[in-house]
């Protein structure tokens, strides 16, 4: 039978050696979803490097406070949260207030229709007249209410609920979020062509 | 899917089809819609491409040794 004594030293060290473990999975298993993130990082706005930054201030952040994540729930969002928040941070710091200018919404038909009605031949592939700068544009220009859903729907990959979960929002808020936001990126995509051809 | 004009039902339909987000009946109406209605038809494979070019514009690779510099800045070493 151990001497009773020695118990409470031993097992603090093992617990001390047991929870360094812990984190060490933590830290590699939340490193996993760095390609994820980053693609969050980037289309929330900024420059690589910027991303970069926003990026190892979330890591720092989860690394931080490690033991408050609920094993067995989705890592992935709770990190998007935290980088989410790191954001919002950096962009009061820069006090580069989001702003929200409404823009016109168009019918979910109106960039089809406007791309074909240049061209005799509709039936070309005509996602093709989009070029991937003005891609890029759009959705850098959607109000960051708007943006940040798309992004991470369309983008990061992430389901309604996990963004309802990041964006503490309802789910009903996700799914109007994005429904808008689509159609807006939709009207300036077809606003930026037109630019474009005119 | 509604029986105001079909093809204004089915504008409204195709984010929530694509999404997976409408009901087996509704999803049906839109199916047996886009397989009569060319016009629609045109205009729901676009959306599927553009999610695609969307998709395929705005994620770039992270740059080489991302993970690794996140490594070695954030993880707790000393623990």
């Amino acid at each position: 039978v151990a001497d009773p004594t020695d118990a409470p030293a031993e097992s603090s060290a093992r617990r001390t050696a047991l929870e360094a473990r812990d984190r060490a999975r933590f830290e590699e298993e939340a490193l996993s979803h760095a390609d994820q993130l980053y693609r969050v990082a980037r289309r929330l706005g900024g420059s690589e490097t910027e991303a970069e930054e926003l990026l190892q201030e979330a890591y720092l952040r989860a690394f931080r406070s490690w033991r408050s994540f609920t094993p067995g729930t989705n890592l992935a969002a709770w990190l998007a949260t935290i980088l989410r928040n790191a954001h919002l941070d950096a962009l009061r710091r820069r006090s580069r207030r989001p702003t929200t200018e409404p823009i016109d919404e168009k019918g979910d038909y109106y960039l089809y229709n406007r791309l074909a009605e240049d061209a005799p031949e509709p039936q070309q592939d005509v996602v093709e007249r989009l070029s991937g700068e003005a891609i890029v544009e759009s959705l850098a220009a959607l109000p960051p209410v708007f943006r940040e859903v798309v992004v991470l729907v369309d983008i990061g990959d992430f389901s309604y609920a996990d963004a309802a979960e990041i964006l503490g929002v309802p789910i009903g808020t996700v799914m109007s979020r994005l429904y808008r936001g689509r159609r807006l990126l939709k009207g300036s995509l077809a606003e930026r062509h037109e630019d474009g051809a005119a | 899917v509604s029986a105001v004009d079909p093809c204004t039902a089915a504008e409204e339909c195709v984010q929530p089809y694509l999404d997976r987000a409408l009901s087996a009946d509704e999803r049906v109406a839109v199916e047996r819609h886009l397989e009569r209605c060319a016009y629609c038809r045109k205009r729901y494979e676009f959306e599927v491409a553009l999610r695609l070019v969307v998709r395929r514009c705005s994620c770039e690779n992270p740059p080489p040794g991302l993970v690794e510099r996140l490594r070695s800045r954030c993880c707790d070493h000393d623990a």
